[in-house]
């Protein structure tokens, strides 16, 4: 749900990364807190385990500037990826304005991606929205593993609707800023849809 | 549409203000603020120079939604109200209405008891605002587009990236 603040000259939005476990949904949210400019961004929350596993989301307010005087605040979000919290997972998305799928190029996760993908579409459909007409961006991460599917056979199995899709080595930060500026360019476009 | 949107104008942005502000000084707290289920921070009073509001309303946000989700859990609709009690300062969180979380944070120069019951009287008249709010909101979903966004402006803002 967006939220306009005419008073604040505001426009908020909700961004959900969601994937598989150990995709690297945090690494993202990680490499954007550390390169953006200390001014757009607010503190990055990871509510994890001892171990560093997500336990029910990590948070990054960034601002990225002005359109037509208005404040563009996006709030990232990741869910935690480990099958047992579907719970945690469904309230994370509940509110969502768009959402990264971050997939796990390697070959034998193939089958959490596509799980992942489902679990996300029941998720969304529970809070009466509709994967297939959401502003949706699909990331391949870990492209420089060296046991990964070809991108042809990932966009096949993943990427069935065409949106915008990158390749990633969101540990380095390869193709994690495409990502976010793609999924934040389809919000606001939606935003100006409605 | 997938997703309802909340657009707040000036007016309405000072009626829940002032609600914020008398709570603020009648409860003797520390901080009043609200935020929307999703997180985000709707208006505040007190002394926030100091405090992470963002995180603050994010953290409130998923603390009534981890709660809600027990309560299903329990087969109850939602537990209106959580309280945690620090050494120092203590946190009272209750909900207006389905979509908004009202949070007071005080310390020793109030109680409990008056907190709870300030916040009772304010979330009648919040819970009247944002019934106002909302029915407008779903009346102007046709005409709206007052803030016309185009390729080329989204294209700017990532001019710095």
């Amino acid at each position: 749900m967006s939220f306009i603040n005419y008073s604040a000259r505001e426009i908020n939005c909700k961004i959900v990364y969601y994937g598989p476990g150990l995709c690297g949904k945090t690494t993202n949210l990680q490499y954007i807190y550390a390169k953006t400019n200390p001014a757009a961004k607010g503190k990055l929350i990871s509510l994890a385990t001892e171990t560093e596993r997500t336990l029910f989301f990590d948070f990054l307010p960034l601002s990225l500037g002005d359109i037509k005087g208005f404040k563009t605040r996006f709030h990232l979000y990741t869910v935690p990826g480990q099958v047992f919290y579907d719970a945690s997972r469904k309230l994370i998305l509940k509110g969502a304005d768009g959402v990264v799928f971050v997939a796990d190029s390697q070959i034998e996760r193939m089958e959490a991606n596509l799980e992942s993908l489902d679990n996300l579409r029941t998720n969304l459909k529970e809070h009466g929205y509709d994967l297939d007409k959401m502003p949706f961006v699909i990331q391949y991460n870990k492209r420089d593993l060296p046991n990964i599917m070809p991108v042809e056979e990932l966009r096949k199995a993943l990427n069935y609707r065409n949106v915008p899709d990158f390749e990633a080595v969101a540990s380095k930060g390869i193709g994690v800023f495409e990502t976010l500026k793609a999924i934040a360019k389809l919000v606001l476009l939606e935003l100006k849809s409605r | 549409m997938f997703n309802p949107q909340l657009v707040l104008h000036e007016k309405e942005y000072e009626a829940i203000k002032s609600v914020c502000d008398r709570l603020y000084k009648e409860s003797n707290s520390k901080i009043v603020f609200i935020v929307d289920k999703n997180g985000q921070l709707i208006a505040v009073s007190g002394d926030v120079s100091r405090m992470d509001t963002t995180s603050l309303a994010s953290l409130t946000a998923g603390n009534v939604a981890a709660t809600g989700g027990l309560a299903k859990l329990l087969g109850e609709k939602e537990f209106s109200v959580l309280f945690h009690e620090g050494e120092n300062d203590s946190v009272h969180i209750s909900l207006i209405g389905t979509r908004m979380i009202l949070v007071v944070i005080f310390d020793k120069r109030t109680n409990q008891g008056l907190v709870r019951l300030k916040v009772k009287k304010s979330t009648e008249e919040l819970n009247r605002i944002f019934d106002a709010i909302f029915a407008k909101t779903e009346k102007e979903k046709a005409s709206q587009g007052a803030i016309e966004i185009t390729e080329s402006d989204i294209d700017k803002l990532f001019g710095d990236f």
